[in-house]
């Protein structure tokens, strides 16, 4: 397992993940989006830690890991307080702040 | 035999990802990511990352995805069809995001990588990782565990009922 395949599946998962902001429009499967796309770039973090045989990488894949638990808490929070106001989830239908 | 567990699990973490994004259902989609996560567990082992690969399947696989099967399952979003994003923004997406694939794929693997260095002994054991996280990055983690403490209260705060 060489080095350019782990960035090309990195790569490949985060476009995936990029995909999925884009085309969907339930806000919880964006959520699933951003953290396929949090744990595409923790892969590239972990690829280049063993191949240069330093554990920063690693470290940095930990703090991402709790990055997204908290990011995952309060998205999922907003989301709900946001179908208790509006019975929807549609990101489309949450145009107020709109110009 | 690595190689062989490596295309495997890049497998199953490519249609665990697609079909997470893609199918209707979320708990279904929610599932697929946990596949998704559980295959990169996998590749983590495999890169000689044990600890990550623990927490992985603690943390993302347990925790997380447990958090968003709670949230659809309380919405009950049966009720409500998803409607489609444009015909026009769907391709527009799918261009852009091939465009994306390129530019970061030719960024990432265009340059030349240094050699592989070697890996010093216990690389990647709970032990290394704690003595470099309670030393060099101490203070890093005492301030995520207090981003931790705010992303509670936070949560709590915002799904708190009638308001203020």
């Amino acid at each position: 397992m060489s080095l350019v395949w782990m960035l090309t599946l990195s790569t490949a998962l985060f476009t995936v993940g990029v995909l999925g902001v884009l085309l969907r429009r339930n806000a919880i499967v964006i959520l699933m989006a951003v953290e396929i796309m949090l744990n595409a770039a923790n892969l590239a973090l972990i690829a280049f830690s063993r191949h240069l045989g330093s554990a920063d990488g690693q470290i940095l894949a930990f703090f991402v890991m709790t990055v997204a638990a908290a990011e995952a808490a309060v998205g999922l929070a907003i989301v709900l307080a946001i179908f208790r106001l509006r019975k929807s989830v549609n990101v489309d239908s949450l145009n107020r702040m709109k110009w | 035999m690595e190689t062989l567990v490596g295309i495997v699990a890049a497998a199953t973490a490519l249609i665990g990802a697609i079909a997470a994004v893609t199918h209707r259902n979320a708990v279904v989609g929610v599932l697929f990511l946990v596949l998704n996560l559980v295959s990169l567990a996998v590749f983590y082992v495999l890169l000689s990352a044990p600890f990550i690969a623990a927490l992985q399947v603690i943390l993302y696989a347990g925790a997380i995805m447990v958090l968003f099967l709670f949230i659809i399952m309380l919405l009950d979003l049966r009720r409500e069809e998803e409607r489609e994003s444009g015909l026009l923004q769907k391709v527009l997406s799918v261009i852009g995001g091939g465009v994306f694939f390129l530019l970061l794929w030719g960024a990432a693997t265009g340059g030349a990588a240094p050699a592989a260095a070697e890996l010093p002994e216990h690389f990647g054991s709970v032990e290394s990782i704690a003595v470099a996280l309670f030393t060099t990055y101490l203070i890093p983690f005492e301030t995520i565990s207090v981003l931790l403490l705010v992303a509670m209260v936070g949560a709590v705060l915002l799904t708190r009922k009638g308001g203020r």
